[in-house]
């Protein structure tokens, strides 16, 4: 998962082409398919954690890199990541149309590491819409993970973490609590074991001396 | 498309941070803390010992409940980039179409203050507050001059809102679909037909009993006794079980009449805890002190609707106590924090008031009053109920039990299996839907009889959804199908529909489902 302060890769994205069918310009219907091409930065590939969108009335989307492997010298490849994912359940209804997503690198089927563009496929073959693409697409970079975090780490990370506030010299909160639960668990004793013994006054030949008082 | 494994961390942490701090989690520490006297509790194995404990004195149940109570009313944990508004209704025209309704409601409702020169809240007078208090329960012999009042709305009102709902981006200059143009719903929401539906109400199957049919006195004693029994005495192991997720499956086939109330209380876990009391007592108290220009709405609706039927007349009592508490409820607006749709609200003087109530809306408390006689009992089922069911039913959302999937729903099924019907009806200039959405609106309360409306009503909490109302809607004009073919008039339509009080609800539903051919 992408800790929140990872910040998106800054890219330009391209005007998204749609392809029309037919010759002339005015002979042309919507072929229901749209490309969006998103340049990297020149010279800084990156490897890609995740992707995400807010979806707006496309049905399918396939995702496409180009990545060119720093060792070698041969030029740049273009290979399929993910192939029509469904962001619709059904193209014609509204189910899934405005909604936001997000593609792990986890969920593609290659490697997303030194991407230099990533190319959009959008299809949306549902008549019913006068348009459609995706908007607000942000990619993050992949960091290298913690090797000692476990998922125990996690779900703790995920719950909330009291926080302490700033105790000014005042004793911890946490030994002062265990310290009246012994207190309370001596008054429970001696709740159950009451006995009907009086207790004796603690005076000596009918005066009270602070300094003869003993705690036992 | 998140991964499943985080989808649940943050699910399992969300609930965690809504029950921490809850009256529920302060029980159980104390609980916790007093087995440490227990002698079989020791120091070595204390966290199991401790464990163990909880599990059979019934609290890990509770805990248990507690938990699918917040997986019913909470929504899905998404990425971080989806904004709050975007989980309570993700489609933006949708959003936009609410917000306007409620701020045309409120309108009219601050125009009708004005109008009438009535403060929309002011103080009792100390006089007054005496005398409510010792009227408290027989505010139904009160007999105030409600002439100059008029409902804020009334659910055709609210229709034509629906009717008139458009997608910008939807494309209707073209005949790409005759069908969109038969109906009155012009939105593409995702609604099931028949094929999925007899899926997912599977229990609701020809060959499967239910209750309310098949502990009728007309099948032989002998198989009667032994499958009523059964279900008699799995629904009393349920309730001791004191088990929500039981109850609920359980619920699908009908509860037995004895039974009922407890199941529902167990569905929604809606307990009657000291602090729930305590509630209610506030909000009475809330009552007594100021009057809102609301309540005066609740009394003629009250007057108007649930006092005037055959059934419910004898609740009146009851409705007051429970309405007047609602409309000041402001626990009621918490909810909705998080969860779609918010209902038209408002701030009045300093005093929030959580719902305008429109004409008819008393109608969603009458039938609760016949299960249960303790104000402050039938006040948190019936919260419970508005914030999970009905208050989807006067939303602008696209939630599949919203009222528009519903009316959307109802116009699908007829269309595709009664088309006949359906033109016939176009034919004589009449919507099928202008006739069936008062049904829905109400979740068909007031029009059937009570004793059918609970067993309708024990599906909607056994399915977690309002579909099957939309499903009777339809399920009732096929039953009707041969009489509304004669007709040639919109008054002799409305005739044919205007009875339903003989109908039982889940033989149309049953063959409606299970025997329509395909």
């Amino acid at each position: 998962m992408t800790p929140d302060d990872t910040k998106p890769v800054n890219f330009t994205v391209k005007a998204p082409v749609y392809l029309q069918i037919g010759d002339t310009k005015a002979d042309t219907a919507h072929s229901g398919v749209c490309v969006v091409d998103v340049n990297l930065p020149f010279g800084k590939p990156v490897n890609i954690e995740e992707v995400t969108f807010k979806n707006y009335y496309t049905a399918y989307v396939t995702v496409r890199l180009l990545r060119r492997n720093p060792e070698q010298e041969a030029p740049a490849k273009w290979c399929t990541a993910l192939r029509d994912l469904p962001l619709m359940d059904n193209p014609h209804t509204e189910r899934g149309s405005q909604d936001y997503y997000t593609i792990h690198r986890t969920q593609m089927q290659v490697e997303p590491d030194h991407v230099v563009c990533v190319r959009l496929i959008l299809r949306q073959p549902s008549l019913a819409w006068l348009t459609f693409s995706l908007e607000d697409i942000k990619i993050f970079p992949h960091t290298e993970p913690d090797p000692e975090k476990e998922v125990s780490d996690w779900l703790s990370d995920l719950t909330l973490i009291d926080q302490h506030p700033d105790l000014e010299g005042l004793p911890d909160p946490q030994t002062v609590s265990s310290s009246i639960q012994q207190m309370w668990a001596l008054t429970e004793v001696m709740q159950t074991n009451q006995t009907t013994a009086s207790i004796g006054r603690f005076d000596v030949d009918g005066c009270y001396d602070i300094s003869l008082l003993s705690l036992t | 498309m998140m991964d499943e494994g985080i989808e649940l961390s943050l699910t399992i942490a969300q609930i965690i941070q809504r029950l921490r701090g809850s009256h529920l989690h302060s029980q159980i520490e104390r609980q916790a803390k007093e087995c440490l006297h227990q002698p079989d509790v020791k120091l070595e194995s204390l966290k199991e010992d401790v464990r163990s404990f909880l599990k059979t004195s019934g609290w890990e149940r509770k805990l248990q409940n507690a938990v699918y109570r917040e997986l019913h009313i909470q929504l899905p944990p998404r990425h971080p980039p989806a904004p709050p508004e975007h989980l309570k209704e993700p489609l933006a025209y949708m959003r936009k179409a609410q917000a306007s309704w409620e701020k045309r409601v409120l309108k009219s409702l601050n125009s009708m203050s004005t109008e009438l020169g009535v403060p929309l809240a002011h103080m009792r007078p100390a006089a007054e507050q005496k005398e409510l208090t010792n009227k408290w329960n027989e505010m139904g012999t009160d007999e105030p001059d409600l002439s100059r009042f008029r409902p804020v709305y009334a659910p055709k009102d609210f229709l034509e809102v629906l009717i008139g709902l458009r997608n910008p981006n939807h494309d209707s200059s073209e005949d790409i679909s005759a069908r969109s143009h038969w109906g009155l719903i012009q939105v593409p929401l995702n609604v099931r037909d028949i094929p999925h539906l007899r899926e997912a109400y599977s229990e609701l199957n020809l060959t499967s009993g239910q209750m309310g049919i098949d502990d009728h006195a007309l099948i032989h004693p002998a198989v009667l006794c032994t499958h009523s029994l059964f279900c008699l005495h799995l629904s009393c192991v349920v309730v001791m079980e004191e088990d929500s997720a039981a109850a609920q499956q359980y619920s699908r086939q009908g509860c037995p009449t004895g039974l009922r109330a407890d199941l529902w209380a167990l569905i929604l876990n809606a307990t009657n805890q000291p602090q729930d009391v305590m509630h209610y007592e506030q909000l009475k108290a809330g009552v007594i002190q100021h009057n809102l220009l609301v309540d005066n709405l609740i009394y003629k609706d009250v007057k108007l609707t649930a006092s005037n039927d055959d059934y419910y007349f004898v609740f009146e009592d009851f409705l007051y106590q429970v309405l007047l508490c609602f409309s000041r409820d402001t626990a009621v607006l918490e909810h909705f924090k998080y969860n779609s749709a918010t209902p038209p609200k408002s701030y009045i003087q300093g005093e929030i008031i959580s719902v305008i109530p429109f004409h008819g809306f008393s109608m969603y408390v009458a039938p609760l009053c016949f299960l249960y006689n303790e104000p402050s009992k039938l006040y948190n089922v019936f919260r419970e109920m508005y914030i999970r069911y009905f208050f989807r039913l006067h939303s602008i959302s696209s939630h599949p039990s919203g009222i528009l999937s519903l009316c959307l729903q109802f116009e699908r099924l007829l269309q595709t299996h009664l088309p006949q019907l359906f033109y016939h009806l176009r034919q004589i200039g009449v919507q099928p839907l202008r006739l069936a959405f008062k049904w829905m609106v109400r979740a068909f309360s007031g029009y059937l009889s009570t004793d059918q409306l609970l067993l309708l009503w024990d599906r909607i909490l056994g399915y977690d959804s309002l579909e099957v109302v939309a499903v009777l809607a339809a399920a009732v004009f096929a039953f009707r199908a041969e009489n509304l073919m004669e007709v040639t008039s919109l008054a002799s339509a409305e005739a044919v529909l205007a009875d339903l009080s003989t109908l039982k609800v889940m033989p149309l539903i049953q063959v409606f489902l299970f025997a329509t051919a395909m």
